[in-house]
């Protein structure tokens, strides 16, 4: 269903990893080095990019920090150890969401479709329509979202995460909600993803990032929208 | 209570060693002192006497008619004083009981003296001749005899005094052994005790202890070797540590490629071929089995290389154990009993791997019902889980949490790795809990988990 790209240097792996991925109906194209992954990306234009860490010229976090810097594809880390310094620098350089080998294909391909649900607001959020909160106008049903009207590029779970807060503005969401329903985890989700992935909206629609209006955080808890 | 008691036996050894020593010298210099000057006093008394018999004899000698009648006697003896006897050839003037024979026939013809001790002290003996000088200056004994019994107590008294000091001495190098001898002690007890510091934390696992040196004697060679010994044990264990780090990071690549491909063959197998289609599942079960096996080694590495990092975060404890049991399936085959609500901060991921190896083995080596009860209080939550099995022997409790150990070989495999309880516990010590295995009241094994309610988060 999805357009993969798959940046993994073992051969062995890769066309492992392609012929299960494949099998779940996505189109897989493959790069063995970070520099001919950064190509292919450019050429094929991906929905998705599974990226290993360990590769032979750049790093995968180079190589995420580079896509990320290009635009909003949506990356997932293929990390080798699961060792928490791996997952911090992944999520770190702009990964959505990482899984660690060995990892079964049918988890790997819903967090591929968990990341991809483009405009992956859920009916009820849809029904919200847009609404406008302070200067940010958030368009659930386009999957769109402006600052001062001009449009910020969200990735998809970066506009999930958004949405899913916005939907019930000043209500304490705990990590844990947001893992389940924003990245569609397992009960055992790792909440870092969701505090990285708060930290890049911020970056992106806050004013002054450090002091949040639209997204603040409520210590020992989680977070919640607004008020604005 | 015996590694406590050591060293201070060690010490009083020492204490005891160095006070003998420093007694024994003091005491011998000062008994040796007193022995010598004794003696010296002694004999300048009996010189002294001897002298004065002399002198006082000399002094009548002159006058004397031979053969003395009974008067000259008496006149002599009184002139020469007190405890006198003066004897002439059978006759006698005073009576001297304590003069033997023996004496009497050394004195005939020269001076003798001979110190007794009589039950009212020390008496010194003289005996003497008296030699009578003729015109033609030769000296002819004159028959006349003079004994005399002379009181030596006062000397004695003075020896006895020199005696005193002597001990007195001794008595005094005591407590300033005793004092020196605790300040060696300690001396040599110190580096000892940070030499058994040392090895107690080697024993308990810190390898990276080690003995702080800078002195150049012999302890601290011992030190320096302990610490040789520790370098090269350290570097034994953290080299074996990484193979099993590496070994299982190694086995991933080739199990991602297997767990990717495993499942793509399972599911194209073709029900018209049942041994292709059984070997595949065979295939995708075992992968799974090993894929377990290295996440646990994987684990168990980061906790030995102590790399295993606590991630809290508010958790509802009632939540989280009925997540941890429906993921698994488990929720129908355990009866809870879950007071609500329960809060505490916790690493989530590492209380569900507890709790998934308590309940797990409970249903697979015990025997229904399984029963999981959570308390808390303000500062602990207890996680208990019982089954109705055969319990644990005291053999399977002494290794039950040992890596790898298999409490009933008769059983077929659990599908666990092996090292899930060897998990837990480093997972409950990471949160500065435990967890203790035992058997119930009526039979069946029983393990608790206890956790403070609010771990410090590790930064």
């Amino acid at each position: 269903m999805a357009v993969i790209l798959l940046i993994e240097d073992d051969p062995l792996v890769s066309r492992g990893l392609q012929l299960a991925l494949t099998r779940y109906g996505n189109t897989v194209t493959t790069a063995a080095t970070g520099e001919d992954g950064l190509r292919a990306c450019h050429e094929t234009a991906p929905e998705l990019v599974v990226l290993d860490v360990m590769l032979p010229d750049l790093d995968g976090f180079e190589v995420c920090r580079r896509l990320r810097a290009r635009g909003p594809v949506p990356i997932i880390m293929l990390t080798a150890r699961g060792d928490d310094f791996d997952v911090v620098a992944g999520l770190a350089a702009g990964a959505d969401d990482y899984v660690t080998k060995p990892v079964r294909p049918a988890v790997l391909d819903a967090r591929i479709k968990a990341v991809l649900r483009r405009g992956g607001p859920r009916d009820s959020d849809r029904s919200n329509g847009a609404q406008t909160h302070g200067e940010l106008e958030i368009d659930a049903a386009g999957a769109v979202v402006r600052k001062r009207g001009q449009p910020v590029a969200l990735t998809p779970i970066e506009l999930r995460t958004l949405l899913a807060l916005s939907a019930a503005p000043g209500r304490v969401f705990t990590r844990q909600q947001l893992l389940e329903q924003v990245w569609e985890h397992d009960y055992l989700g790792d909440s870092r993803l969701v505090d990285n992935c708060v930290q890049r909206l911020r970056a992106k629609i806050e004013d002054v990032p450090a002091e949040p209006v639209y997204v603040q955080t409520v210590r020992g808890f989680g977070y919640r929208f607004g008020p604005v | 209570m015996r590694r406590l008691f050591r060293p201070r036996g060690l010490r009083v050894r020492l204490v005891l060693a160095f006070v003998l020593v420093a007694v024994a010298g003091a005491a011998a210099a000062a008994w040796a002192g007193a022995a010598s000057a004794g003696a010296s006093l002694v004999g300048a008394a009996e010189r002294r006497h001897t002298e004065d018999l002399v002198h006082r004899i000399e002094a009548v000698a002159p006058d004397l008619n031979l053969p003395p009648d009974q008067e000259m006697l008496d006149r002599v003896r009184a002139s020469i004083g007190e405890h006198t006897q003066v004897t002439y050839q059978g006759r006698s003037s005073g009576e001297l009981p304590l003069i033997t024979g023996e004496l009497r026939a050394a004195a005939r013809d020269r001076l003798v003296f001979q110190r007794v001790d009589t039950g009212e002290g020390p008496r010194l003996l003289i005996g003497t001749p008296i030699v009578t000088t003729g015109l033609d200056l030769r000296r002819t004994p004159s028959g006349i005899e003079v004994y005399a019994v002379r009181d030596l107590s006062d000397v004695a008294g003075q020896v006895d005094g020199l005696v005193g000091t002597a001990a007195l001495t001794s008595a005094v190098a005591l407590p300033l052994a005793v004092l020196l001898a605790l300040v060696a002690a300690g001396g040599v007890l110190r580096p000892v005790r940070r030499v058994r510091d040392t090895a107690v934390a080697l024993a308990g696992g810190d390898l990276s202890a080690r003995i702080s040196t800078g002195g150049a004697d012999e302890l601290e060679d011992l030190g320096e070797t302990v610490n040789r010994m520790a370098d090269s044990l350290q570097e034994v264990l953290t080299e074996q540590r990484r193979f099993v780090a590496d070994v299982s990071h190694e086995l991933r690549t080739p199990l991602t490629t297997l767990t990717a491909v495993v499942e793509v063959l399972a599911e194209s197998a073709d029900d018209r071929r049942p041994m292709a289609r059984e070997s595949a599942e065979l295939a995708v079960a075992e992968t799974e089995r090993l894929v377990a096996l290295v996440e646990d080694l994987m684990e168990v590495s980061r906790f030995d290389a102590g790399m295993a990092r606590l991630r809290t975060e508010p958790v509802e404890v009632p939540d989280a154990i009925r997540d941890c049991l429906r993921a698994r399936g488990w929720l129908d085959d355990v009866q809870l009993d879950l007071p609500e609500p329960v809060s505490a901060t916790l690493d989530r991921r590492r209380l569900d791997v507890i709790v998934a190896n308590l309940v797990g083995n409970a249903l697979c080596h015990g025997e229904p019902p399984v029963r999981l009860t959570l308390r808390a209080d303000d500062g602990e939550l207890e996680i208990e889980v019982t089954d109705h099995g055969p319990g644990l022997s005291p053999e399977a409790l002494a290794h039950v949490f040992d890596r790898f150990y298999k409490a009933d070989s008769a059983r077929p495999r659990s599908p666990g790795s092996g090292l899930g309880l060897a998990i837990s516990l480093a997972n409950a010590r990471l949160h500065g809990g435990d967890l203790v295995a035992g058997n119930a009241g009526g039979g069946g094994a029983r393990f608790v988990l206890r956790l403070p309610r609010h771990h410090e988060e590790a930064e």
